[in-house]
């Protein structure tokens, strides 16, 4: 845990300043706060002793009236001063290290490797970079401003009871450690139901969410009502657990109420008792008409002001006792967070790689792969596999094979666990990642557009493309039409997830953005899926004509997507079952025959 | 599918508080009333405690003035209320302390009261608004996003919560101690209560104004919050591609711009929100200071005191003035404390309402009408050959048909279908649907192929009156759809939906969803025909596995087996598949072709698919297009026809 908070506060970087200046000022505030109801009570001894406008300014004894109202002038401003740039700095520090750790997350999620970025759930990491961090940077917020401030406060009214009060200060000594250990009873206990509660919260949550996407599945079979049931029960069961815990924590007033009355009670009682027997009735005037009780331990004016005190001390404790829960309550977060933070790449650059891929040539020597190293089965198993620089590979297989998983190795995407893999000559692993990356072009399974325009993501290949560039490359993926459909062109915008565009309209502005790299190697991973198989063939076409140096690597559904292809590659679970082109195949190949067969029953694709 | 509705509301309706307010109290009338005394008793018993020692102080001076022993004898002590009272400090303590004991069992009893009385109401708005939803129409979950909906359980219910566990609460204690307090302190001296309600109207200034700015900038920021939550799901989904792509930077430095701009939207409305209380806090201790100056002002200069009790100069009653000062000062720091502590819930209280308005708006939508009145029933068949209503599971069924002349037909459940010339509009304005007709006799298999928006869907919806047409007429075994009761239609109906929607639970479980009182033998039964029974014995548990997040542990396709397997135990004579195999790649769709085909064995089938290989064995393929039914006919048929079906079939076409 402490790790984890350690990890997390390393993100404060450039707001250290405010992190730290702002418990400096919630000091200067509480000691002000706390001093403030000591000098009052000065304050109303000395204006019940006024006698003549002149009092007002000057008097025997003691401070005049006039300079007191002064100091506490001062002192209000002087913590008025302090409340606003507290509150000012802990803004500052607190949601600047939400913003660096924000930043910190995302740069962390880029560094992950394919392996890593599947530990963790979509829905999760969002979570993460949002609530879990609005949460920490409340109980920053917090911390330095309430954590230094309340015990600060407990301590100075603690003082201050001595100073102003004497023996009465006894009172809070004996106090405060019963109502400590009974508000650490409540949290403690309260602690234990809500955990319960919170997870019974996401139980009857994921009920409704289930039955909002599935209503459908709900009305077609008619069970409403027993939906309705099924809900009502689980709430009846969360309410009940939840007014469990809620009747812990509403002993928290009576607790702080007790507490405060019985020191009232001790200090009028026992403050009324000192006034008495220590000090001495004094005229403060020659008619008699006005007087005080003085010399003694305690005055009047003092015992108004040791109520405050007690009030103050008390408040501090409640105050403690609920950022305890708020701390609590946010470790969850801060573990969470802590977990992507700590999560190291497991591909990273070796020293001194590679800058330059020489070709586009590929080759599998004995590769084993599996993506999870405590898994007894290999994913891949013994592939071997040698591509020449500019040939057209078509891979097949069904799902779960390892097509994808054999593409995502040539980029180094994932890690081979045994064996070499070759591009250009070279092991994957000497080059830089960025220029193996650069030069071997991936168009993934499931292809994203970013939100922007048209020409925002085709840059994404070439940072610098002209728009001839985009459009020759939009041309050779047979997207030109798609951008000249649009008035804007290259312009058009693109809504997040790219979703005003078809699926066959974003495989095919998703090649050529691929296609912008210029890479080496390019890989289709079923990027055709939905385009038309007279379209599909066009792109085909243009990268064999328009390309023709690129290594061109094709993993299709659709035989028609291979068949032209130097090799195709038949997988099957997890291992080569047959290399070879298409008349090979066709005749030899048990796989590659079913497959054909079903999809050309009528012999329509010819 | 209609438009959905992006942007919920922000603000409360009008008249939201009040209509909240009074379900409350119509649900607990008499937990509110004690709550509302236990509330008055502890405002009382924390004002006592400064009127008690102001009364000490009295006692104590007046001690001093006679001469004698403050806790022996007892003194006439002028309270501050004007009128004279004869104790001594030992009556006051003894009092005080009783007072306490009930302030301490109100206090308990009210935040108990309240604890159970916030979570009981949430639980019956939940449960309401739940079962309200459930009888909402498909139209209500078509056009709201899903987000929304999802929020208003948990965002909104616990924006509620805070209103009725805190910020209500605040807010009638805030006005019961204002009031009390205004009326000790008028009591006192009505000029330096003048000069508290001076520093009320600065206060109330310097809230409003800083807190309008906050919000503006509140706003500003939950803009930038939306705008980087969006680009952080993006990043998120697309990580793949930024790897693959070497996009790393560049992205950290979009991300960077926003994430930024965020900052300092935040940073404004916080720092905002956090300078409230000092300011606040410091105007009562300069009235606190400015109080205690005009008192010292009445008393030495020997102004004329006005106050509830009366207009006096009170100089030279030391005994008197003391009291007042000391009660006074303490009275404006409670009002400041209590103003300043009801500024900070404010903001619980506009986003309480705004949550309690979007809950109010769904419980408010009209739920689905239904006024059929022809039934389902099970029957057998007597030795006449006429039917009979009975209560055992014959398997065989009737539509249970009262006609308006007082006579009762039981019409024999077939699965004959028939759509008459129907039209559909979803908004009432653009036809979805346009003259389609369909004749489907019982057992015949009716496949729909066309692009996305064609209409498949839309047909399926019509027929289990998920929507109702604009025109036109649906007929099932001779009946007018509208005639028969909608639940029991919808149990004639087995359906296999593309999105597999399981629910928490067992597997078998989730097959019983097709028909609860079916024996554990029965569900096995139709796993073993959906093809399912193989992979769910290889499951750790069998069918006792745990499913949780809509069988997220589970495959697409084992799902898509599950779902059949469900609608195979349902039962039912007439079934449809919408998309059921559509994300399942041909060879495991081979398996899942076996389960569905010995489902529609003998029932009458309506299927769409995306994959025309499915449909080529239907008695009748419809093509859609823009809500017209274009090409009819079997797959030879069309295939001669060289038509829509042709060009899609040879691929020449995309589905899109």
């Amino acid at each position: 845990m402490w790790q984890n908070i350690k990890l997390i506060l390393k993100s404060v970087r450039q707001y250290k300043k405010p992190a730290l200046i702002t418990p400096l000022f919630m000091i200067g505030e509480a000691a002000a706060e706390c001093i403030m109801p000591f000098i009052m009570g000065i304050f109303v001894d000395e204006i019940k002793l006024l006698n003549t406008p002149d009092n007002f300014f000057h008097t025997d004894g003691g401070i005049p009236v006039f300079y007191i109202a002064l100091i506490l002038l001062g002192l209000a401003i002087f913590s008025l001063i302090c409340g606003i740039m507290g509150g000012k700095y802990a803004s500052i520090a607190s949601v600047g290290l939400a913003a660096n750790l924000r930043s910190d997350l995302y740069k962390k999620l880029t560094s992950f490797s394919f392996e890593n970025i599947d530990k963790f759930s979509t829905s999760s990491l969002v979570t993460r970079m949002t609530t879990d961090i609005n949460n920490v940077q409340m109980a920053f917020q917090m911390m330095i401003r309430i954590v230094i401030r309340a015990p600060l406060m407990l301590i100075f009214s603690a003082v201050m009871t001595f100073v102003g009060g004497g023996p009465m200060g006894f009172v809070f000594v004996a106090l405060v450690p019963i109502v400590s250990f009974g508000l650490f009873l409540i949290v403690k206990h309260a602690m234990k139901v809500f955990t319960r509660v919170f997870k019974r919260y996401d139980a009857l949550n994921q009920s409704v969410q289930e039955n909002v996407s599935g209503i459908r599945v709900v009305k077609s079979y008619v069970r409403e009502d027993f939906e309705k049931d099924k809900f009502d029960n689980a709430s009846d069961g969360l309410a009940k657990e939840f007014i469990l815990g809620e009747k812990i924590v509403a002993l928290n007033g009576p607790l702080l109420n007790t507490a405060i009355h019985l020191s009232n009670i001790i200090i009028i009682a026992a403050g009324c008792c000192l006034i008495y027997t220590t000090g001495t009735w004094t005229w403060s005037d020659a008619s008699h008409t006005t007087g005080d009780w003085i010399g003694g331990i305690l005055t009047l004016g003092q015992l108004s002001a040791l109520i405050t005190y007690g009030i103050q001390i008390l408040m501090s404790l409640m105050m403690i006792s609920m950022i305890a829960v708020m701390l609590t309550l946010s470790l969850e977060a801060i573990k969470r967070i802590g977990e992507v933070l700590k999560e190291e790449p497991t591909i990273k650059d070796c020293e001194n790689p590679l800058y330059d891929v020489p070709d586009g040539s590929v080759k599998f020597d004995k590769v084993y792969f599996k993506y999870k190293s405590e898994a007894e089965k290999y994913t891949l198993e013994n592939i071997n596999i040698d591509i020449k620089s500019g040939q057209f590979i078509g891979i097949l297989g069904s799902t779960g094979s390892g097509k994808t998983s054999v593409i995502n190795l040539i980029s180094r995407l994932y890690e081979v666990t045994e064996g070499e893999l070759l591009v250009g000559g070279h092991d994957v692993k000497e080059y830089d990642l960025a220029t193996l990356r650069n030069n071997v072009s991936v168009v993934l399974q499931k292809n994203v557009l970013f939100s922007g325009t048209i020409a925002s993501n085709l840059q994404w290949g070439d940072i610098n493309a002209s728009e001839e560039e985009m459009m020759k490359a939009c041309k050779i993926a047979q997207a030109e039409e798609i951008v000249n459909a649009k008035p804007e062109g290259l312009q058009s915008r693109v809504e997040q997830g790219g979703a005003n565009f078809s699926g066959g309209q974003k495989q095919r502005l998703c090649i050529a953005r691929a296609i912008m790299k210029k890479p080496k190697i390019l890989i289709l991973d079923d990027s055709t899926s939905a385009v038309d198989t007279k379209t599909d063939r066009l792109i085909r076409r243009g990268l064999k004509e328009d390309l023709p140096e690129m290594t061109k690597i094709v993993i299709a559904q659709r035989i028609s997507s291979i068949e032209d292809a130097d090799q195709i590659i038949i997988l099957d679970d997890g291992k080569i079952n047959a290399i070879g082109t298409h008349e090979e195949l066709l005749k030899s190949n048990k796989i590659y025959q079913e497959v054909y067969y079903t999809q050309n029953k009528v012999g329509g694709d010819k | 599918m209609p438009p959905v509705r992006i942007k919920e509301r922000a603000k409360a309706k009008k008249g939201t508080m009040k209509r909240l307010l009074k379900m409350l109290f119509k649900h607990y009338p008499w937990h509110l009333i004690v709550s509302l005394i236990c509330l008055i008793l502890n405002v009382i018993t924390n004002l006592s405690s400064s009127i008690f020692v102001s009364l000490a102080v009295n006692a104590l001076t007046a001690a001093g003035v006679q001469g004698t022993n403050p806790f022996i004898e007892k003194f006439e002590v002028s309270s501050t209320f004007g009128f004279v009272i004869e104790t001594n400090v030992t009556y006051l303590v003894i009092v005080l302390a009783c007072i306490y004991v009930v302030g301490i069992f109100a206090i308990w009893w009210w935040n108990r009261t309240m604890a159970i009385v916030t979570q009981k109401f949430l639980n019956t708005l939940r449960k309401e608004m739940f079962n309200h939803m459930q009888d909402l129409p498909i139209k209500y979950f078509d056009t709201h996003a899903h987000g929304a909906i999802m929020s208003l359980y948990t965002n909104d219910i616990d924006t509620i919560r805070q209103f009725i566990s805190q910020a209500l609460p605040s807010l009638v204690q805030t006005g019961l101690i204002s009031l009390l307090v205004f009326i000790v302190m008028l009591s006192a001296s009505v000029w330096m209560t003048l000069v508290v309600v001076v520093g009320l109207i600065v206060m109330t200034i310097v809230v409003k104004k800083i807190g309008g700015k906050s919000s503006k900038f509140f706003i500003k920021q939950q803009e930038a919050l939306g705008r980087v939550e969006g680009n952080i799901e993006e990043s998120i989904k697309g990580l793949k591609v930024i790897k693959v792509f070497s996009h790393e930077e560049k992205s950290s430095e979009d991300f960077d711009a926003l994430n930024n701009e965020l900052k300092d939207y935040a940073t404004t409305a916080n720092i905002h929100g956090n300078i409230m209380m000092p300011i606040n806090g410091n105007i009562g201790n300069f009235l606190y200071i400015l109080c205690g100056l005009m008192g010292a002002f009445i008393y030495i200069f020997g102004w004329r005191n006005l106050s509830l009790t009366g207009f006096e100069v009170i100089k030279g009653d030391t005994a008197r003035f003391a009291g007042m000062i000391s009660l006074f000062l303490m009275q404006s720091r409670m009002f400041a404390n209590n103003v300043n502590q009801f500024s900070q819930q404010i903001i619980f209280i506009v986003m309480g309402m705004a949550g309690a308005s979007r809950c109010l708006d769904l419980l408010d939508e009209k739920p689905e009408v239904d006024n059929g009145y022809v039934y389902l029933c099970n029957v057998k068949e007597k030795e006449d050959g006429t039917l009979e209503e009975t209560e055992e599971r014959t398997r065989k069924f009737a539509w249970k048909h009262q006609h308006g002349d007082g006579t009762l037909e039981y019409v024999p459940l077939k699965g004959h279908i028939v759509l008459d010339h129907v039209d559909f509009s979803y908004d009432g304005k653009k036809l979805v649907l346009e003259d389609v007709s369909i004749y489907a006799k019982p057992g015949q298999k009716i496949a729909f192929v066309g692009a996305t928006g064609a209409g498949k869907t839309t047909i399926t919806n019509l027929i289990n009156r998920f929507y109702d047409i604009a025109d036109g007429k649906i007929r099932y075994d001779g009946i007018n759809i509208n005639k028969i009761k909608k639940a029991d239609l919808r149990r004639s109906l087995g359906i296999v939906l593309q999105d597999t929607n399981l629910f928490t639970g067992t597997v078998m479980d989730n097959i019983r969803y097709g028909r609860l009182d079916a024996t554990d033998e029965e569900c096995i039964e139709a796993a073993k025909i959906a093809n399912a029974h193989d992979f769910i014995t290889r499951l750790p548990d069998g069918y006792n596995t745990m499913l949780s997040g809509d069988g997220g542990n589970l495959s697409q396709g084992q799902r898509q087996l599950l779902s059949i397997a469900r609608a195979a135990v349902a039962d039912a004579p007439v079934m449809i598949l919408d998309e059921a195999t559509s994300s399942i790649d041909t060879r495991t769709e081979k398996l899942v072709q076996q389960g569905t085909d010995k489902l529609m064995e003998g029932r009458t089938v309506f299927v769409i698919a995306h994959r025309l290989s499915t449909v080529q064995n239907s008695k009748a393929i419809m093509v859609l297009d823009h809500g017209h039914i274009i090409e009819r006919g079997n797959h030879d048929d069309l295939i001669k026809q060289k038509g829509m079906y042709y060009n899609l079939y040879t691929g020449a076409f995309e589905l899109e």
